[in-house]
């Protein structure tokens, strides 16, 4: 079977476009900067507890990827979203690379050009609605009042969804 | 009177987590803090922290966690929270707001229009650090009246507790020791495991719970490993994926754990010599008489 593969090269040779501008786009964005200063030692990758049990998930091969300007795969891949943001990436890193926020400016960047997990939209409808992540049912309210708990806090609905209109999160909600 | 020992007044931020399915974590904590000395003044305005967007847009997270920010500051109280992802979130952005003034400016822009601005005038602590640096151990030690000597338990701190260093550094995330001195003071041992500081893989639950799920397993078995009675956490999302989510993964890789998961204020209770219903331990998903059994002996 191997050489077969081998003898039909033809199907593997996909033209991968190259965005020489992708990496200065992640550079701007806050924390994106250490981008430049990854040297590939995959120090990330091995420390990253997915990456121990993901087969797509490599924070050094992302990180490659958007230094060599491969914005159509890097930012529509769904192994992206399968960083737990411990933050042991960046802690290790000998180069000072914000992996892990590096990471998240790239998810911030696919967010932008419309690939954003269904959970992401829901949180974000969540709060923009009560102020909360998840909504919390009304039977919670009762049973803090029942055991003498204090109510719990009613944050201003408008100012909430005042701060998430300024910060793009509407344009996340029509989707 | 009631507040005859108050010496340490924080404003007391919950979060969402802890409301919504870790009730448990907040009766146990009030209880102890008030026998403590510790004061929480409630954050009747507060929204999410922030962290659960971050992923989506930075700036909503900024500014949804500058906002707390901004409410505590009015109250002129630090924070103390309950939830490691909040701590994390919320004390990276008041570093970061207090130090980046281009972040700042950017950030308060948007505050001005919900009539708020960010001064940087208090701190933010995860209850740990704060039991640590601000109420000290010695106090704690005092307070135990029921040593729990019998007791061999493990911890999970949780990455949020610790990382990143930047924003945290109050101890060693690669070899914590707090959380473990925090419950030798009760008198129970705190046992070493393999991977201590490895992730309990929350966050990424609702993106590939095969994953999730398989980071937790491993640290149960490894917890399991070194004989620990229970486990103890001191973050609601740690402790979903351990209690709630133990007897899924026993079903999903037909193996047996059976290991109680107790919030560190439910432990810390016991030794104060609180009862299992005034700790709420009985909201917990994995049945925990076992080790309340050991307790009576």
């Amino acid at each position: 079977m191997t050489e077969k593969t081998a003898e039909t090269p033809s199907k593997n040779v996909e033209p991968t476009r190259v965005d020489p501008s992708f990496k200065y786009e992640v550079m701007k964005e806050h924390d994106g900067e250490t981008l430049k200063t990854c040297f590939q030692c995959g120090t990330c990758t091995s420390s990253c507890p997915t990456a121990r049990f993901s087969s797509s998930y490599r924070p050094r091969t992302v990180l490659r990827m958007a230094q060599l300007g491969l914005r159509e795969k890097v930012l529509p891949s769904s192994a992206l979203w399968l960083c737990t943001a411990c933050f042991t990436c960046t802690d290790r890193c000998p180069q000072g690379v914000e992996v892990a926020s590096v990471l998240r400016v790239l998810r911030n960047l696919a967010v932008k050009s419309g690939e954003v997990p269904l959970i992401y939209k829901e949180l974000v409808a969540s709060i923009n609605e009560t102020g909360y992540a998840y909504k919390i049912p009304e039977i919670r309210h009762k049973k803090r009042e029942e055991i003498g708990l204090p109510p719990l806090p009613k944050p201003r609905t408008t100012h909430i969804a005042k701060l998430v209109e300024l910060t793009h999160g509407s344009k996340l909600l029509k989707r | 009177m009631k507040n005859r020992l108050v010496q340490l007044r924080y404003a007391f931020f919950l979060g969402c987590t802890i409301p919504y399915r870790v009730s448990s974590y907040e009766i146990s904590a009030r209880k102890v803090f008030d026998k403590l000395g510790i004061e929480l003044v409630e954050m009747p305005d507060a929204n999410c922290c922030g962290l659960p967007v971050d992923p989506a847009d930075h700036e909503m997270m900024l500014a949804l966690s500058a906002r707390n920010l901004c409410l505590a500051e009015q109250q002129n109280l630090n924070i103390i929270t309950l939830c490691t992802g909040c701590a994390t979130t919320m004390r990276k952005t008041n570093k970061l707001l207090k130090t980046d003034k281009v972040m700042r400016d950017k950030i308060n822009d948007i505050l001005r229009q919900v009539g708020m601005e960010f001064k940087g005038t208090i701190e933010v602590k995860h209850m740990v650090q704060a039991l640590k640096e601000d109420l000290g151990f010695e106090k704690i030690k005092n307070a135990v009246q029921r040593p729990l000597s019998s007791l061999k338990v493990a911890e999970h701190g949780g990455c949020h507790l610790l990382r990143p260093v930047k924003f945290m550094g109050w101890d060693n995330p690669e070899d914590p020791e707090t959380l473990k001195n925090l419950i030798e003071l009760t008198g129970a041992k705190c046992l070493d495991y393999a991977d201590e500081a490895e992730c309990c893989g929350y966050t990424v639950i609702a993106i590939d719970d095969k994953v999730a799920l398989q980071l937790t397993r491993e640290k149960l078995s490894h917890i399991k490993e070194v004989g620990a009675q229970a486990l103890i956490t001191v973050c609601p999302s740690c402790h979903l994926m351990f209690d709630v989510n133990q007897s899924r993964i026993e079903r999903a890789f037909n193996e047996t754990y059976k290991l109680p998961v107790l919030h560190y204020t439910q432990l810390l209770g016991l030794a104060m010599g609180m009862t299992p219903d005034e700790l709420a331990i009985k909201e917990l998903r994995v049945d925990p008489s076992s080790i309340l059994e050991t307790l009576k002996t």
